[in-house]
């Protein structure tokens, strides 16, 4: 049986996890390898970790972070932010990360697709898309630089290009919905996923049990990411996971 | 505690078994050297890549041969992933691209690697969308199927008494990335099988040779069982 995917993600600065460090029953919350040898033990299927550390010369800490992780922790993890170069996937994925998700940097130069893809193989190449409504609703822009510019492009074009440039898998985040708990966009998570023949993973949104089966029957998608509901503790992903198999969705318990 | 060889040539998931083993308290080599090989106790070889490429790395090692000397001495031999399909006849993977119908494998076991998209029964179930549409209490079933076969996939074992998953229980969940698939010749070296749109050979075992298509190094609490097993035959 196939399962569909639960993916905490943290973020991560200056080699600490940054974000939701009230977990209790950690020695050291802010420490990125116990969270996530915590979150592999508690069902995680897969573990995204954002690097938002601002400055590029403290970049070998996150190096560090990547090492001391893949030495600890036995399921697949995502390695995403500040990837400018092909170079940048080589060191990650050097430090034992199983994929890279590129943004900005694809936009700007969407060859670093193909490039990563023809050394290191599409399974490694996440597409990471920050995509938002258009004010006239009429479909989705993509933006870069952490949502901060619109870039116009139409976001299930860009979906379908990634896909076409070798991504192994697109990460898509809905920036309207982030932040709120309302739910995920399966509108805009079914019009990419069903496009493209590579898994897509819905973020950005998730409050409730409903909207996780959601995403995946109304959304298609393959996998789903949160942050918050995980870290704070709102939502233990075996509660989760529990639910959805009583819903037909099929996870791995 | 016994010596793990893993054989060094160049292959993408290397370092990740390295560290599972490590983390599981091994003393773990990293090797081409066939003296190293022949005294280990247990020998692995990993894989990720394409088939023609690694083959062709297999051969610049020079590994063809101390491979196969492994295996004649009886060290307990584990392929992952791409690793357990280079032991194997021969691959369709890129063949078209080199003009030949198949990509020739070490041959040590019997047996056949295709692409999921060369197989009709699962383009058929891949692309049977609109049905999905008509009886959304069987969509799940019918929706779109992609390649890579990417994620937690379970395992039918077939074997009883299997060694590498001894006290592993049926339909556990492992993690694969892969696009082709392996359809051994023999049913009775297949140790586990799996479903994803076709039913695949997942597992092998034959006397002192092991493999699995999905990767244990990655596959949580039961990948790590499975590594444990192989390294306490």
């Amino acid at each position: 049986m196939f399962t569909k995917r639960i993916i905490p993600c943290l973020d991560v600065k200056d080699g600490r996890v940054v974000k939701g460090t009230n977990f209790i029953n950690l020695r050291d919350a802010g420490d990125p390898v116990e969270v996530g040898a915590n979150y592999s033990k508690n069902g995680a299927d897969e573990l995204v970790f954002l690097d938002i550390t601002a400055s590029s010369d403290k970049r070998n800490t996150t190096v560090d972070m990547v090492r001391q992780v893949a030495e600890n922790v036995f399921i697949p993890f995502t390695v995403g932010g500040g990837i400018r170069t092909v170079d940048d996937f080589r060191t990650i994925l050097r430090a034992g990360a199983d994929k890279v998700a590129v943004n900005s940097a694809a936009i700007d130069n969407p060859q670093i697709i193909s490039d990563a893809a023809m050394k290191f193989g599409s399974q490694c190449v996440v597409c990471a898309i920050d995509a938002k409504r258009r004010a006239d609703g009429n479909g989705w822009t993509i933006y870069k630089h952490g949502g901060r510019i619109d870039m116009g492009i139409d976001a299930v074009e860009w979906g379908r290009r990634a896909y076409e440039l070798g991504a192994g898998e697109i990460l898509l985040t809905s920036m309207d919905c982030d932040g709120t708990k309302a739910g995920y966009d399966c509108e805009l998570t079914r019009a990419i996923s069903d496009v493209v023949d590579i898994p897509v993973i819905a973020s950005g949104g998730a409050g409730t049990f409903e909207h996780f089966s959601d995403a995946f029957e109304l959304g298609h998608a393959d996998a789903v990411l949160a942050a918050s509901l995980f870290h704070y503790k709102e939502m233990e992903i075996m509660d989760l996971k529990k639910y959805l198999k009583g819903k037909g969705i099929p996870v791995r318990m | 505690m016994s010596k793990i060889a893993v054989i060094d040539y160049d292959a993408g998931n290397t370092m990740s078994v390295m560290n599972a083993l490590k983390f599981l308290g091994y003393e773990v080599t990293l090797s081409n050297d066939p003296k190293v090989l022949f005294g280990a106790d247990h020998v692995i070889f990993p894989g990720v890549g394409a088939y023609a490429d690694s083959m062709n790395k297999v051969r610049e090692y020079g590994l063809t041969q101390p491979i196969k000397e492994i295996i004649k001495n009886r060290i307990p031999f584990l392929g992952i992933c791409l690793g357990m399909q280079l032991i194997f006849d021969s691959s369709t993977e890129n063949a078209a691209d080199f003009g030949v119908p198949s990509i020739e494998g070490l041959g040590i076991l019997p047996g056949k690697i295709t692409g999921f998209k060369e197989n009709e029964e699962f383009i058929l179930k891949a692309t049977d969308t609109k049905d999905a549409e008509k009886t959304p209490e069987n969509g799940r079933e019918l929706m779109k199927i992609k390649v890579p076969h990417m994620g937690w996939n379970s395992l039918e074992i077939r074997s009883k008494d299997s060694k590498l998953f001894k006290g592993i229980e049926n339909g556990s969940f492992v993690y694969f990335v892969h696009s082709f698939y392996l359809s051994a010749k023999n049913s009775c070296d297949v140790a586990a099988v799996t479903e994803y749109g076709i039913s695949f050979d997942s597992a092998v075992e034959h006397e002192n040779i092991f493999g699995c298509q999905f990767h244990p190094e990655k596959s949580g609490d039961v990948g790590m069982e499975i590594l444990k097993n192989f390294c306490s035959i």
